[in-house]
């Protein structure tokens, strides 16, 4: 049907692909550490050794576990494996509340207190009027 | 295969169709505009600042799928050795680019208020700011090279590299953590995560978009074909 040119180019691009696929696959793979975002409390807890190194820690802040003191909010990241303890003063964001998720950048104490420079919240793929929430939450 | 593409007729039909494209697009923004702006109810937890959405979702939507049928189109041109899906893909390259700049410049702006910060180099947004330098690379590439067997050999490689980042975008979500929220749309399951009255302006935003598009890229082929017709060639 087609000339045998065509057949050519068409494998040649198919092999080029594929091995592009493949390189692609494998550095991603290898970078893997680097390339998710923040870790959940379960990764730090089976670390071996602490890392000095900044780092972030991500979840749902636990229900009934936000204090706010003079300038310092406690909280509890957890995943509902693990917990951890974050300390954070500073403002934070809008959507920061109990049971929403949330990404706190800092410093690990140890492996159950997380000192944090920075908050930012994670919002789920959820949207709907506020009308629809409180139908759903009489349920 | 496509021996049957003749400027002449193209020309032509293309002239006609921009207008009767211009004259839909004003009407489906319009509509969009109001449903997103005024009718469409605030997020519950949001609350207005949801509205961003209906330019930031829809914008990210053309951009991947404008390189998606770039890579295509480039496949095409290079196994057919057609070079009128190469200038297909050149008209269709710069509204792409502009919606992933689009895509890019409102996710950060609506960042701030969300997340809490301008930025954050996860792997949605940073694959995403890849695709726009592909995006730039391909339409720079048309403009440095002058030979024309190489300048298509060119935009057409980049084209199919950059390609394979978009399976990377849509799936970075699911694969690692971010801080950008998983998809709330699924093509392949009828239960969405946004409320209908929302999802309504969502998808008019996003068929004006495309209109856009659409005219944006008959306007170029227009320019195109009259740079060929220009030259003296009656075929590429």
């Amino acid at each position: 049907m087609y000339g045998k040119k065509v057949k050519l180019r068409f494998i040649f691009l198919t092999l080029v692909l594929i091995s592009l696929i493949l390189t692609v696959f494998l550095v991603l793979q290898s970078l893997k550490e680097n390339v998710v975002y923040f870790q959940s409390p379960s990764e730090i807890k089976s670390l071996i050794e602490l890392d000095k190194k900044r780092i972030r820690i991500g979840g749902m802040v636990k229900e009934r576990s936000v204090f706010i003191n003079s300038d310092e909010i406690n909280f509890i990241i957890t995943d509902f494996k693990n917990e951890i303890n974050v300390s954070y003063s500073g403002v934070v964001p809008n959507l920061f509340a109990e049971g929403k998720g949330v990404v706190a950048e800092g410093f690990l104490k140890d492996k159950n207190y997380f000192s944090a420079t920075k908050i930012l919240a994670k919002h789920d793929e959820n949207y709907m009027p506020p009308e629809v929430k409180e139908a759903l939450g009489d349920k | 295969m496509f021996k049957s593409f003749e400027p002449n007729k193209i020309f032509i039909i293309i002239s006609k169709a921009q207008k009767y494209v211009l004259f839909l697009f004003v009407i489906v923004l319009t509509i969009g505009l109001i449903e997103a702006l005024v009718l469409s109810p605030e997020d519950y937890k949001q609350s207005e600042v949801v509205r961003i959405m209906y330019v930031h979702v829809p914008a990210a939507w053309i951009a991947l799928g404008i390189f998606s049928s770039l890579a295509f189109l480039s496949v095409g041109s290079f196994v057919f050795k057609n070079k009128h899906l190469s200038l297909i893909a050149k008209s269709l390259a710069p509204s792409g680019f502009v919606f992933n700049i689009i895509a890019l410049v409102t996710g950060s702006i609506w960042g701030k208020p969300t997340w809490g910060t301008w930025w954050a180099w996860d792997a949605r947004i940073t694959s995403m700011l890849i695709l726009a330098i592909f995006y730039g690379m391909y339409l720079l590439s048309w403009r440095i090279y002058e030979d024309k067997e190489k300048v298509i050999k060119i935009t057409s490689l980049i084209a199919i590299l950059g390609a394979i980042n978009v399976p990377i975008i849509k799936f970075s979500v699911d694969w690692w953590n971010t801080l950008h929220q998983p998809s709330s749309i699924n093509i392949l399951s009828t239960n969405t995560a946004i409320h209908t009255s929302m999802l309504v302006p969502l998808g008019i935003m996003t068929a004006a978009f495309a209109l856009f598009s659409i005219l944006i890229f008959l306007m170029k082929y227009n320019t195109e074909l009259i740079k060929v017709k220009n030259k003296g060639l009656d075929r590429l």
